[in-house]
Order: structure tokens, then sequence, then C-alpha cells
């Protein structure tokens, strides 16, 4: 293994391929704060350049850095704007979004850049050492067990659940999921609910959701707010993060890493569950009072889903290059540069080209060191979008949820979508109704209804959730994760 | 200042739109054509925008084509961009919308209110056979073996695939089940929204067998994880020699997923012409050569009439097993 890791290290730190890293780092950092433009198309974009250069050293250097700059990006735009342009980042700006409206913008984003790297490179460490023996923990969950995650993810609703908003985050969250049925789901070859508009059999898309719900009402709020967004006191370009913070995030980031590691691992649940499922368990072990803080700015509700969302980025790496197995869309678009590059992954590739195996894993370190470095110095300036004075930033703002919504499908009916919803965004948040837990539900509805209409059709009816007790357990854990919370406010009420 | 750095940003954003969006390649050479505006029905990264960008590429690279400019145009499972094309076809004749196998399946279900006698007809291009495969441990070696299998519980052998049922996956699984002198109604197809997690579910023991493209199971069978039971290819294919065709087990079906181009309804004739000679002349260059030996793909040129009378058996074959398995 030594020798290996010496084999990539010395691939990996050639100039060529160290300015290569570099580049890409920027490149992805860049082009992924730009709403609907995920690592997946930018990675897309880059696989033509990326063969050109020949080496798949080389190329897959590239793409580790464009990959851990664009999941980067997409963070820095849910942290300043509330506009997060890919699922995975929606729980980042959770607690991202509200400190940045405190002044602490500065402070958000180094977080979010320590948490990812952190968890992108104990994620590596993971799978250097595990990589082999974890291929049988990719393959140990089924689609009950899917489901069962997926209902897990969704506790991270609880969050939303403050005082006297239970309900209203309930209706928040069936409605997220009835907004997942519409168009053609794993059931059926036709389309449910497209009221005959062509446009909807694929389905609202996520980043049109994202926006009209998230970024659009905070855009108008911000009309009515008396000041400029970074002026509510506080320094917005200052980094520093305290020893008291410092310590506090430490356990949340090492708990998350692994945790979104081994999340990232099954090739069915990916990022964005890791990201949620962190975001819900930090929660619920935090301390009481700590917990009241999660979703209004608190530093371990931002660190949870930022390291958990690159560990399990890591993650995914696992079937992909022990079995040649894409877990995401993202891992499947590398899939088909890889093998455009000549090189086939799976179990054979360790014997047969180890050097791959250790070019990728090094590009990972790699890629997230740099990544860091380069990062740090430009967070100031990253930052301090957010003095841009209100009459300029507010339509800034406007232009680019547009621009994400239209960017991705290039289809005009989503500019309408995204007026419509955002209309009822806006409204619901008047209402003082939590937008979040309707996001949750529309991510996470899509997934558990296929998993589990999959899981009936196997077994004939419902009969799985007793036969599997691994899905037993986990229905039982979501269940108390959602309950136990609103259970024991009213407790407390009564105490 | 402030203004300059949102300038700055501004620009950066058209300039990724640019570059994501559309590129313009140039060459010179024996040019057929002057340019070719490529209309992908789906995002950046798909099946169909690897098709369209390879083609374009293959075509300007060899100079065949001065240049070409590309569009996604997502929606409604691709109807979008079939929609598009019928409306505004006098402004299109010098666009080509790459498609494949599913226009026919959405077609006969009605979710495309279009089906392919709407288009101009100009090549298909590429191909790509279908395979069942099982994990390379099972004890099943060959078809006659998993039949066996299905035969003794057929609701206990579920089959994946990465298509919704009605889709592609199932409809091959379902017409290998009837060309066996069975029930295609008997399948238990088990769908995946994408071929990476239905084969997590086959190596996983969730599903016995699995519904899928040749080349995929030919690089995963390489890899030693799945075992070809059966491929749906004429005779056998050199990428798998070892790899028994379904019609040696006497299972007689052949099943192509093709994909090539249409145009606008009403192309002139010579522009049709033109495009039909360009991509005849395609397979003879390096540079297609390259690009189709790096995503694996196979040669199946079928152009104008032969393409419709292909398109028309396909429909046929499709259109009964969809009536047979109550899709229609």
């Amino acid at each position: 293994m030594l020798e290996g890791i010496l084999i990539g290290l010395q691939t990996a730190l050639s100039f060529q391929n160290l300015m290569v890293v570099i580049g890409g780092c920027l490149i992805g950092t860049f082009i992924g704060m730009l709403p609907g433009l995920g690592p997946m198309s930018i990675i897309a974009i880059m696989i033509p350049v990326a063969i050109t250069m020949g080496d798949p050293s080389a190329a897959l250097i590239l793409l580790a850095g464009v990959y851990y700059g664009a999941i980067f990006g997409g963070s820095t735009s849910s942290i300043l704007l509330n506009a997060p342009g890919v699922a995975g980042t929606v729980a980042s700006s959770f607690d991202g979004y509200p400190m940045a409206r405190q002044g602490k913008a500065g402070k958000a984003l180094t977080i979010a850049a320590i948490a990812s790297f952190a968890g992108g490179t104990i994620g590596a460490i993971l799978l250097m050492i595990f990589a082999p023996m974890l291929s049988s923990v990719a393959l140990l969950f089924h689609s009950a067990e899917y489901f069962a995650l997926m209902v897990v993810g969704l506790s991270a609703i609880a969050a939303f659940a403050g005082p006297g908003q239970v309900t209203k985050a309930l209706m928040m969250t069936v409605l997220g999921l009835i907004m997942a049925t519409v168009g053609e789901g794993a059931l059926f070859n036709l389309p449910r609910f497209t009221a005959g508009i062509m446009d909807l059999q694929s389905g609202f898309g996520f980043i049109t959701l994202a926006m009209a719900m998230f970024a659009l009402p905070e855009a108008i709020f911000l009309v009515l707010k008396p000041k400029n967004l970074g002026e509510d006191g506080g320094d917005i370009k200052n980094l520093r993060i305290s020893r008291a913070e410092a310590k506090a995030i430490a356990p949340v980031i090492g708990r998350q890493s692994v945790q979104g590691f081994f999340i990232g691992v099954l090739p069915g649940a990916g990022a964005t569950i890791a990201s949620f499922l962190g975001y819900a368990v930090e929660r619920n072990i935090a301390p009481k009072a700590e917990q009241e803080e999660f979703g209004k700015g608190s530093i371990k509700g931002l660190a949870a889903p930022e390291s958990a969302n690159n560990a399990a980025c890591t993650g995914s790496f696992v079937p992909l290059l022990t079995l040649g197995i894409p877990g995401s869309g993202t891992t499947a678009i590398l899939l088909g540069a890889l093998i455009a590059l000549n090189v086939t992954p799976g179990p054979r590739l360790m014997v047969d080209e180890p050097q791959i195996f250790w070019a990728v894993i090094m590009s990972m370190f790699i890629g997230n060191l740099v990544l860091l470095i380069l990062n740090l110095p430009l967070i100031p300036y990253i930052a301090k979008l957010l003095a841009i004075p209100r009459n300029y930033l507010i339509p800034f703002i406007l232009f680019f949820t547009l621009m994400g919504a239209y960017i991705g499908q290039n289809n005009a009916t989503e500019l309408l979508l995204l007026v419509g919803f955002g209309v009822c965004g806006i409204a619901l948040k008047f209402a003082n109704y939590p937008l979040p837990p309707l996001l949750i539900g529309f991510i996470l509805g899509g997934m558990m209804e296929d998993n589990f209409s999959r899981s009936m059709q196997l077994y004939g009816g419902p009969s799985f959730i007793f036969e599997r007790p691994m899905t037993l357990v986990l229905l039982l854990v979501a269940a108390c994760l959602i309950l136990l919370p609103t259970l024991r406010a009213r407790r407390g009420k009564k105490a | 200042m402030k203004t300059m750095k949102m300038g700055r940003r501004v620009l950066m954003a058209a300039a990724v739109a640019t570059f994501g969006l559309g590129s313009i390649a140039q060459a010179g050479g024996h040019q057929v054509l002057d340019d070719v505006h490529f209309l992908i029905p789906g995002g950046a990264g798909g099946g169909w925008d690897g098709t369209a960008r390879g083609t374009g590429e293959a075509l300007t690279g060899s100079g065949l084509v001065g240049s070409a400019s590309y569009e996604n145009m997502s929606g409604g499972g691709g109807g979008t961009a079939i929609g598009y094309l019928i409306e505004n076809a006098e402004s299109n004749y010098g666009t080509l919308m790459v498609n494949s196998t599913p226009i026919v399946i959405r077609s006969l279900t009605g979710v495309f209110p279009h089906n392919f006698r709407d288009l101009t007809l100009v090549s298909g291009t590429i191909g790509d056979y279908a395979a069942l495969v099982v994990p390379a441990g099972s004890d099943i070696d060959n078809m006659e073996e998993f039949l066996a299998v299905y035969d003794a519980d057929p609701s206990g052998t579920p089959v994946g695939g990465g298509s919704v049922p009605g889709g592609m996956d199932h409809l091959v699984a379902a017409m290998v089940i009837e060309a066996s002198g069975r029930d295609a109604l008997g399948v238990n197809y088990i769908p995946y929204d994408a071929g990476g997690t239905a084969m997590a579910a086959l190596l996983s023991g969730e599903i016995k067998a699995l519904s899928t493209g040749f080349s995929e199971a030919v690089d995963l069978a390489n890899q030693g994880e799945v075992k070809i039971i059966g491929v749906t290819s004429d005779a056998r294919v050199d990428a798998a020699p070892d790899a028994m065709t379904m019609a040696e087990q006497g299972i007689d079906t052949t099943f192509v997923n093709w994909r090539g181009f249409f145009g606008a309804p009403g192309m002139p004739q010579e522009q049709l012409d033109a495009y039909k000679a360009a991509i005849a002349a395609m397979y003879e260059t390096e540079e297609w050569e390259a690009v189709r030996a790096r995503n694996g793909w196979v040669n199946i040129h079928n152009p104008g009439d032969d393409f419709q009378s292909f398109l028309e058996e396909q429909e046929t074959v499709i259109g009964d097993l969809m009536k047979k398995l109550g899709f229609l």
C-alpha cells in the first residue's frame, strides 16, 4: 500500500498535474457558484478537456479538482444567497444563510471550507484503507432499506418544527411529497398530474423549486429590510473562528465525515441523504439549549451537512472503483470519462491498474488541500458580495435565480414555474410557514416512492417492513427522530 | 468599483452559458455542408447529448461539415424538442435532432402527440444490443437454466432494469420470455431509475437477472462481476465472442436500441441528401472511429428509407408486445 501511495503522490505532485488541479479547483468553484450548474454538468463540460490531456492520471486529477471545487462553489451560493444549486447543499443553507444574515458570512464560508476539507480528507483516508472491504457494504442495502433510510432523512424536518410550528412543518412536508408525485413515477410509464402539459412530464425541476422557495422569497424580503445584508453588525470579512467554536464543531465534523462516508458508499443514497441525516442526527444529539439554535445560524448545523456532503461524495467512489457501479449522477459521468480513458473500474482495477486507483485517491487529497488553500484567501472577497448595496444586489439575485432555473433545462416553462412558485413561496413565508420541509419532502419524496413501490412489488405487499430487520430498525429510528422532539416539547410545556 | 465587480460576474455567467450550451468548431477540407445545428432533447451529459456531440466532433474534425453548434432542450422526456421542431419546421431545416428507441415507445403510449412519421428521417447511426445478465456467482449459465428457475417460480424470479415498466429494458425482458413460448405478463419486472442502481440490486441479490445494454454488460462481464446469458443480436458480437445470442438458444428474438438523427418535416430534398451524404461519409473517417471506440458504440447505419422500414418494424413488434402487456 505504501508503494501505491508513493506512486500516486509522485504522479499527482508533478508540476503539470499541480497546475491542472489548481485550474480545476478554480473553474469548479466559480462555475459551481451558479445555480443550475452542479458538479454533474460541470464535469460533463470538462470531460472533453480532460480526455484531450491523454494521460488518465492527469485527467482524473483535473476532474477531482473540478468536482471538489464545484461542491464548494455550490455551498457558497447556498450560504450567501440562500440559493442551493444542487440538492446536496440544501441543508447547508439551513444554518449557513442565517449566519450570513447575521453578518457572519466570512465565518460561515470558513466553516464550510474547513468542514468540506475535513469531510473530503477523512473520506479519502477511509476509502484508501477500507475500499476493497467496503464493496460488500455497498451491497448490503435493498430497496426496502433505502426506503427506510429516506424516511430517516425526512426526520430532518423536525428541526423546523419550532414551538407552534409542528403542524405547519408537517403540512409543508406533505406538500413537498405531493409535488414530488408530479411527472412520471417509477411505477408507471404514463404522466401523472401533469394536466396535459408536456413540460411537466419529467416533473418539477429541483433547481426551479429551490430558487422559488428559498432564493426568491429572500430576495423579496431584502426589499422590506431597512439595511443592506451585511450591515446587521459583525464583520462579514472576518474569518476567525474562536477556540470554543472550533472545539464545538470538531466532534461534529469528525462524526459526520464518517457517517457521511458510509452513507455515500450506498449506491442508492448519496450526498443529499447524507447531508439531511447529518443535520438531523447532530441536532438530536446536541444539548437542549443548542437545539434551539438549529435553523437560526448554528455553527454545528452548518458544519454537519458540509462535512457529511463531502465525505459522501468521496464514499460514492467505493462502489464506482471497486464494483464499477455509479451510485450518483456525477459518478455515472465520471465512469463514462474513465471508460473513455480506457480505464474500466471494477474489482480488477486494483489488481490490473493499481496506479490509477492510487492516482484517484491522491488526487482527492490534493484536490481537497489545494481547494482549502485557494479558497481561504478568497473568502473575504466572496463574502463582500453581500456588501453590494441592496439596489444592485436584489436585481442580481433575481437574475441569478432566473438564470439558474433556465440554464439546466433551456426551457422557458421553467421561468414561468419559477415565478409562479416564487409567488407561492413569498406568500407562505409571509404566513410564517417554514419552507425547508417542503424542499426536503420534495427531494426525498421521489426516491422514497420508487424504493417503496419496488419493495411492495418484490414482496407482494408491505410485508418487507417486518421481514427485513434492518428496515424495521431504521423505520423505528425515524419514528423516534420525528416524534421525540415534539413529545419532549409537549412534556416541557406541561411541567 | 462595485459595479465593475458585478459586470465581471455577469460576463462570467454569460461566458459559462455560451461554453456550456453551445460551442463552435471550425475545420476546412472536403466539405459537404457548411454547418449543422444539433438539437438535443435532453440535458448535458446524457446519452443523446453524447451522441450528438460525438457525431458533431467527427463531422467537423474530418472536415465534412464546416461547423457544428449544439442546443440542449429538455422537457417531456424529449417531447418538447420534437414539438418545437415540428412547430418551427421552416426555420429549422438546418437542424438535426438526435433521438433513439424511446421515440417509438413513447409515441405508442401516446405520451408524445407525434411520432417519427411527423419528422424527416435522416439516418440511424449507432446502436446497442440488449443482454440479459446474472451475477458471476449465480448457478445460472444460460437461458435454458434461467428459464428453468423462472418456470419454478415466476414472481420469485424478479428481473430488473434501468427503465420504467413498459420502457426498453422491460420490453426486452418481456420479448425474450414471450419468444421462449411463455407468457410475457408473468415477468416480475422491477424498475430502477438508472443502470447503476439496477446493477447494485443485481449484485446484492434483490433481483435474479438484469436486462441491460450489451456494451455495459460486456464491461461488467470483463470485470468478472456478471455472466451474459443471452444477447439480442443476430450473430455473436466480436466484443464478447463467448456470449451466446438468444437465437442460438432457441429464443427467436432480436432487438437493437438505435440512435439516429431526424430533421424538421418538409426538409428540402437536397438538404436531406447532403445530411445523408455527410453521415455516410463519416463512417470512413478516423475521427469517427476514435469517437465510436471511445464510447463503445456499434455502427448500425440505416439511412433514409431503410430507417423508415426499420422503425416501422420496431413499432409493430414493440406495439404488439405493449398491447399484450397492457400498456396500450
